[in-house]
C-alpha cells in the first residue's frame, strides 16, 4: 500500500536572506537556534499519514505545525527533506508540476478562510475548478452539490462580507471538497470560531468524512478537537515531533513533560465527568486501537 | 556674495543635450506628437459631435447609475448648463478634450506600470524615486520639455498634463495591489493558480478600489492643469482664465474659474461614484 503522505526529515529554516543551511551540521543548528538571524521552524520530521485517516497535528502557536501543512504543498519551500504523495516526490516537482499537483492531488481550508470578497459563495467555492479550467457550467453544477452538502444552497448569491464566521469556514471547506482531491489539508481550520459553533464544525466535517473517506491533515492547538477528529494524532513542540500515536493513547501514556501537561486537564475533565478515570481512558484507547490497527505500535514514543 | 571663481553653469550643457536630443530624434518626437494630436483630434471631434443636452442627459444618468439618488443625480447634470450660460460652452469641450486624452494616456501606460512595480520588487525601487521626482517638481516645469519637444498648443498641454497626472495610478494601483491580503493569495496558490491567474484573478480585483481611487486622483491632477496649460497656448477655459488676469477682468475670470470648477465637481463625483462600486462589501 501506498502511504497517502511521507514525509522524511524535513526541516524548514527562515534565514534573513534565504540561503542554503545544511541542517546535517549539528553545529550549525545550535548557532542558528541561538542567533537571532535565523528560525529553525521544523527540525527534521518524519511521518506518514495512511489513505483514508484523519491526522491530525497538534502543538502550540511557534511550534511548527503550520510550517509543516504548507511545506507538504510548497506554499513554504522546505529547506531539506522529502514529501511523497502517494509516491510522487513533492519537492521535486519543477513549477508546472506543483501547479497540476495543487489542483489534482490536495485542497487546503485556511484558519483565515481565503475566501475572495469580490466573489459570490457559489464562485467562491467554483474558484478552483474554474482554476483548473473546468467549464463554467460542470463548475457552477458542482459547486451547488458541494454547497448543499455544508448545508450552505441558500446563501450561494450571497457575497463572503454577509456571512457569520461559520458559514464562511463551510464555504472554505466546500471549495476543498467541490475539488475531490483526495488528501484535505486543514490549518486550524475551526480555531477563529466560538465553541458551539466550532463543535458543530467537528460534527460536520465527521459526518462530511464518512461519506468522503479523504485523507486528511488536519492542524490544530485544541487537544479536544484532536481527541475528537484524529484517527492518529502527532503532538508538536519546538518543530520536532514528540510524540505520534491514536489519540488515547497519547492520553493514557504522555511521553514527557510537555505532553503530559498538554493533557493533563483533559484526564482531569475525564475524571471529573464519570468518576472513573481509569475506565473511560481505557475505553478510548480500545476505541482508537480497532481504528488504527496493528502499525499504531511502531509510531507511539519519541520520534524525533 | 557667492566668490565668482566658483561659479559653473550646466545651461549650456543642457540646451545643447536638448538640441542634440531634438535633433537625433525629431522622427520620434513628430511620431509621439503625430499620435497624441491623433488621439486628440479623435476624441475632440467625438466630442464636440455630441449636442450639448446629450451631456446633461449623460451626466444624470451617469450620476443616477453611480448614486442611486435622484437629486444628486438632478444637481449634477444641470451643474453643466451653468457652463453653457456663460456662453463658455465650446470651449469647455476643447478642455475637456484634453483631460480626456491625457487621463486616457496617463491610465493606458500608469495602470501596466504600477502592476509592474508591484510584481517585481526591482521595479518599484527603480520607480519610486523617479515617481517622487515627478510629484515634487513643480507643475510649471513640465512646460519647458513639452514645449521643446511639442512646440505650442494642445498636443504639448496633453504632454505635460500626462505626466503631471500619471505619479497617484501608479502608485495607487501598486499599493492597491501590495495590500491585497497574504491570506487570500495563499489560498489562491493552494488551489493551484499560475502567477498570471493569480494576477488576473485576485490581485487586480481585490486591489480595484484603490485602483479606482487611484484613475479619480489622476483625473483630477489632469484638471489642475488645466490654467498651466494655457501659458503654452492650449485653448479652453484654462486660457480664459490667464486672459482675465492679464486684463484683470475679475468677472470673467471668476465665471471662467467657475466653469472649471464646476467640470472638476462633476467629474470627481462620477468617477468616485464608480470607485464605491468596487468596495467588495456591497450587498
Amino acid at each position: 500500500m501506498v502511504e497517502a503522505i511521507e514525509i522524511r526529515d524535513l526541516w524548514k529554516v527562515y534565514t534573513k536572506n534565504d540561503q542554503d543551511i545544511d541542517v546535517e551540521d549539528q553545529d550549525l543548528v545550535t548557532s542558528l537556534d541561538k542567533s537571532e538571524e535565523a528560525v529553525v521552524a521544523v527540525r527534521g520530521v518524519s511521518l506518514t499519514v495512511n489513505p483514508g485517516e484523519v491526522f491530525v497535528v497538534m502543538g502550540l502557536s511557534g511550534s511548527g505545525k503550520s510550517t509543516l501543512i504548507r511545506c507538504i504543498l510548497r506554499l513554504i519551500e522546505p529547506t531539506s527533506g522529502s514529501i511523497n504523495v502517494f509516491g510522487e516526490d513533492v519537492t521535486a516537482l519543477d513549477e508546472k508540476g506543483l501547479t497540476e499537483f495543487r489542483r489534482e492531488k490536495t485542497a487546503m481550508v485556511f484558519q483565515h478562510y481565503g475566501l475572495l470578497p469580490h466573489r459570490t459563495v457559489l464562485e467562491n467555492v467554483s474558484f478552483g475548478l474554474k482554476l483548473k479550467g473546468v467549464l463554467l457550467k460542470e463548475r457552477l453544477e458542482r459547486s451547488k452539490v458541494a454547497l448543499e452538502l455544508v448545508g450552505l444552497s441558500k446563501w450561494e448569491n450571497y457575497y463572503p462580507s454577509s456571512l457569520s464566521g461559520g458559514m464562511r469556514q463551510r464555504v472554505g471547506i466546500a471549495r476543498a471538497i467541490v475539488m475531490n482531491s483526495p488528501i484535505l489539508l486543514m490549518d486550524e481550520p475551526f480555531s477563529g470560531l466560538d465553541p458551539l459553533i466550532r463543535r458543530e464544525m467537528q460534527d460536520e466535517l465527521i459526518r462530511l468524512q464518512e461519506d468522503m473517506h479523504k485523507t486528511i491533515f488536519f492542524v490544530t492547538h485544541d487537544l479536544d478537537e484532536a481527541m475528537r477528529l484524529g484517527d492518529r494524532m502527532a503532538v508538536m513542540k519546538n518543530g520536532k515531533i514528540v510524540q505520534m500515536g491514536a489519540p488515547g493513547e497519547i492520553l493514557a501514556n504522555p511521553a514527557d513533560d510537555y505532553v503530559a501537561r498538554f493533557v493533563q486537564d483533559k484526564r482531569k475533565q475525564l475524571q471529573m465527568a464519570d468518576g472513573d478515570n481509569s475506565k473511560k481512558i481505557s475505553l478510548i484507547t480500545d476505541n482508537s486501537s480497532k481504528e488504527t490497527g496493528s502499525e499504531k505500535k511502531g509510531m507511539i514514543g519519541n520520534v524525533s | 556674495m557667492f566668490p565668482e571663481v566658483l561659479e559653473f553653469h550646466v545651461a549650456g550643457y543642457v540646451n545643447d543635450f536638448i538640441n542634440w536630443l531634438l535633433h537625433s530624434f525629431s522622427g520620434g518626437f513628430d511620431s509621439i506628437s503625430a499620435s497624441i494630436s491623433y488621439v486628440l483630434m479623435a476624441i475632440g471631434s467625438g466630442l464636440s459631435a455630441i449636442p450639448w443636452w446629450g451631456y446633461i442627459l449623460f451626466v444624470g444618468v451617469l450620476a443616477w447609475v453611480v448614486n442611486k439618488k435622484i437629486s444628486s443625480a438632478v444637481f449634477l447634470a444641470l451643474m453643466p448648463m451653468i457652463i453653457g450660460m456663460f456662453g463658455l460652452w465650446d470651449l469647455a469641450i476643447d478642455t475637456l478634450a484634453v483631460i480626456i486624452t491625457a487621463v486616457f494616456l496617463s491610465l493606458f501606460m500608469g495602470i501596466p506600470t504600477g502592476i509592474l512595480m508591484a510584481q517585481i520588487d526591482r521595479a518599484r525601487s527603480i520607480m519610486t524615486p523617479i515617481l517622487d521626482g515627478m510629484q515634487t517638481m513643480p507643475s510649471f516645469v513640465y512646460l519647458i520639455p513639452a514645449m521643446m519637444f511639442f512646440g505650442l498648443g494642445k498636443v504639448p498641454a496633453v504632454f505635460a498634463t500626462l505626466i503631471y497626472s500619471m505619479p497617484p495610478v501608479i502608485r495607487l494601483t501598486n499599493l492597491g495591489i501590495r495590500q491585497v491580503p497574504k491570506a487570500t493569495q495563499e489560498a489562491a496558490l493552494a488551489y493551484g493558480a499560475t502567477k498570471w491567474q493569480l494576477l488576473k484573478e485576485v490581485r487586480i480585483p481585490l486591489a480595484m478600489p484603490n485602483i479606482m481611487a487611484g484613475i479619480n486622483q489622476t483625473t483630477m491632477m489632469a484638471l489642475a492643469m488645466v490654467v498651466v496649460c494655457s501659458m503654452i497656448g492650449a485653448r479652453g477655459l484654462g486660457q480664459e482664465v490667464l486672459l482675465s488676469i492679464n486684463r484683470i477682468d475679475v468677472g470673467h475670470g471668476f465665471e471662467s474659474g467657475f466653469s472649471i470648477v464646476i467640470l472638476a465637481i462633476v467629474i470627481d463625483r462620477i468617477t468616485q461614484g464608480f470607485a464605491r462600486r468596487w468596495e467588495p462589501n456591497k450587498r
